[in-house]
């Protein structure tokens, strides 16, 4: 594992091939990487198109119960932006995916760091921590929707909380969705920062230990800055995914009750299959996307300094 | 491993150590107990299914039901269906997108040309973009062209999920091999193409078969494309239903529906662990 993490933290300069065959004529060597590349470019132009044709959307007014689909300009965002829906919805989603990315990371560092001692309990636990992670999020919703059922869900019962104590009423919804995608993806962030950690250089840590240094101060000065492109490649994942959640919300709540917990993609996804308001949905698509894109630059720019920091620091 | 000595918590039978075990002990608990929770619900009695009792005899019924005739008549749902089109399709896209990613993986492990970088990163770009974005439109594509609910769109559809999962992984394979190997080969008269299938290809097998397994529990685990694209035809989908809809909700057929639709991912995932933690990253945010 741990060559090749260091493979993937490399910067693309040091990894160029360049050299190639002497045997073929120079002509084919230039285009052979270009036709072995067609047949992936081909799927993908057949998945942009619609993505290109989504965002076409968004300057019409195409619903299904509309005969007359015409180009109507920036009326679509004109409209969602003076809707209080859909500014609810930026709040939810920013909320939900905040508070979740920051408890998963804050978790999954402290089991990671709990795991990385050789105890027995860490090896044997690092075989199960993934489990929750591969169960399909839906099947995940539908398990965490049993045990919070009122009357006979078992965490009412073991907590004795009484059948009117509901975790999916309209104020505790989405505190109890984020409890359930820190348990299914806690572990993702845990089994990368425990990667990372496993990857550390020892001499930084002999050499401060034998200065005298406390462990808390060696997780401060030393372990945390060098772990931090780990833990930020974590957050990218997280973040990103949480800005987009869509299957827990779906299954447990279907955004509700009211608009408690109807994150963007929740809210395009009802305006667009349930209302069949093509436009509409695809214009909150694409504001979704729009955010995901920008928020990904910037967190990736984020990365690439700090992985050369940490380059700096281990040297 | 000297450096252990040094990390917090390491010395054993101090309080922080034993408050590090509870505090993980804590976690496990908190994260099997759903699971345990599922599959007693799986084999628990139809009687028993609004029960919280830890003790009661098993039984296999539920998933009997679920997977026969009966299961399909009370819940409407044909779950036997469902898990047969999910295998055909999820193994269907994981087959496309290894025919299609592992030339491009190849091209743009080895070789940098101009558009690779581009290429990579829109392929990993669609790994952070909301499906919805371009399922409304293939919905009404598929509608148009009679792709809705059929093996072929499912798969077309599936390779958003799959091929960047494999081009991604399988291109940090091919960077790490050393390109001395091929180049060996070539000076013995081999041409480039059975070098690649004779050299690199056999020593690339074990990331082929993680990013291959990966990918199938990522499509399996999908629930969004099947949901719009399909009627129920995905394990995924099919089991919400039994949650109810037409009044009735079944909740032990539900967690033995559960229980089946888990069980692929979970034993792939028990294989394939050593391969995980890049896979799961795939290459994160390389180059």
């Amino acid at each position: 594992m741990s060559t090749r993490q260091h493979g993937a933290m490399r910067s693309a300069d040091d990894t160029v091939g360049g050299r190639q065959a002497p045997t073929v004529s120079p002509a084919r060597r230039k285009w052979r990487p270009y036709i072995l590349s067609i047949p992936a470019t081909v799927i993908l132009i057949g998945i942009l198109y619609p993505f290109v044709q989504g965002v076409g959307y968004t300057f019409l007014n195409y619903r299904a119960t509309e005969g007359n689909v015409h180009f109507i300009g920036l009326s679509n965002y004109l409209q969602v932006f003076t809707e209080p829906l859909f500014w609810g919805s930026v709040r939810t989603t920013l909320v939900f995916a905040i508070v979740a990315t920051v408890l998963e990371t804050v978790l999954g560092v402290i089991i990671a760091l709990l795991l990385n001692r050789s105890s027995l309990i860490g090896k044997i636990f690092e075989k199960v921590l993934i489990l929750p992670l591969m169960i399909a999020p839906v099947i995940a919703g539908v398990i965490w929707k049993l045990m919070f059922n009122p009357q006979f869900g078992i965490l009412n019962h073991i907590f004795h909380l009484g059948s009117t104590f509901d975790f999916l009423s309209e104020g505790r919804a989405l505190w109890s969705i984020i409890m359930v995608d820190a348990w299914i993806y806690t572990p993702f962030v845990a089994i990368l920062v425990l990667a990372g950690v496993r990857s550390l250089p020892k001499e930084p840590f002999e050499a401060s230990a034998v200065d005298g240094a406390g462990w808390f101060y060696m997780f401060r000065r030393l372990m945390l800055p060098m772990m931090w492109p780990y833990i930020l490649v974590a957050v990218i994942f997280r973040f990103m995914d949480c800005l987009k959640v869509f299957d827990i919300v779906y299954v447990l709540t279907q955004g509700g009750p009211g608009h408690a917990t109807s994150t963007l993609q929740v809210n395009a996804y009802i305006n667009s299959i349930i209302n069949f308001n093509y436009s509409g949905g695809a214009t909150y698509m694409f504001i979704l996307w729009i955010i995901v894109y920008l928020t990904a630059q910037q967190l990736v720019k984020l990365l690439g300094r700090a992985q050369a920091r940490a380059a700096g620091s281990e040297a | 491993m000297a450096r252990k000595e040094m990390m917090p918590g390491q010395k054993r039978f101090t309080a922080p150590a034993i408050l590090g075990d509870v505090a993980i002990l804590a976690w496990f608990v908190f994260s099997l107990f759903p699971i345990v929770w599922m599959v007693m619900l799986a084999l628990k009695t139809p009687a028993e299914q609004t029960t919280t009792y830890f003790k009661f005899s098993p039984t296999l019924e539920n998933f009997v039901t679920v997977l026969s005739e009966r299961g399909t008549l009370l819940t409407s749902v044909d779950f036997k269906a469902a898990l047969i089109s999910s295998t055909i399709n999820c193994v269907g896209a994981v087959l496309v997108s290894l025919v299609v990613g592992i030339p491009a993986a190849y091209a743009a492990g080895r070789w940098k040309f101009r558009g690779s970088d581009s290429l990579m990163f829109n392929l990993l770009s669609f790994r952070f973009a909301p499906e919805l974005m371009v399922i409304v439109p293939l919905f009404v594509i598929y509608n148009g062209l009679g792709l809705f609910d059929t093996t072929v769109g499912m798969i077309w559809v599936l390779q958003l999920v799959t091929m960047p999962l494999v081009v991604w992984i399988l291109r940090s394979y091919f960077e790490d091999l050393p390109e001395d190997l091929e180049q060996a080969a070539l000076l013995d008269g081999y041409s480039r193409k059975r070098a690649f299938t004779m050299v690199a290809l056999p020593l690339v097998r074990p990331g082929i078969a993680a990013s291959a397994l990966l990918a199938f529990i990522f499509a399996w685990n999908n629930y969004m494309f099947p949901l719009i694209l399909t009627n129920s035809g995905s394990v995924t989908v099919a089991i919400t239903k039994f949650l109810g809809g037409g009044g009735q909700a079944y909740y032990n057929l539900t967690a033995a529906a559960g229980v089946v639709g888990a069980l692929p991912p979970l034993i792939l995932a028990l294989t394939i662990q050593r391969y995980l933690v890049q896979g799961l990253s795939f290459g994160a945010v390389k180059g």
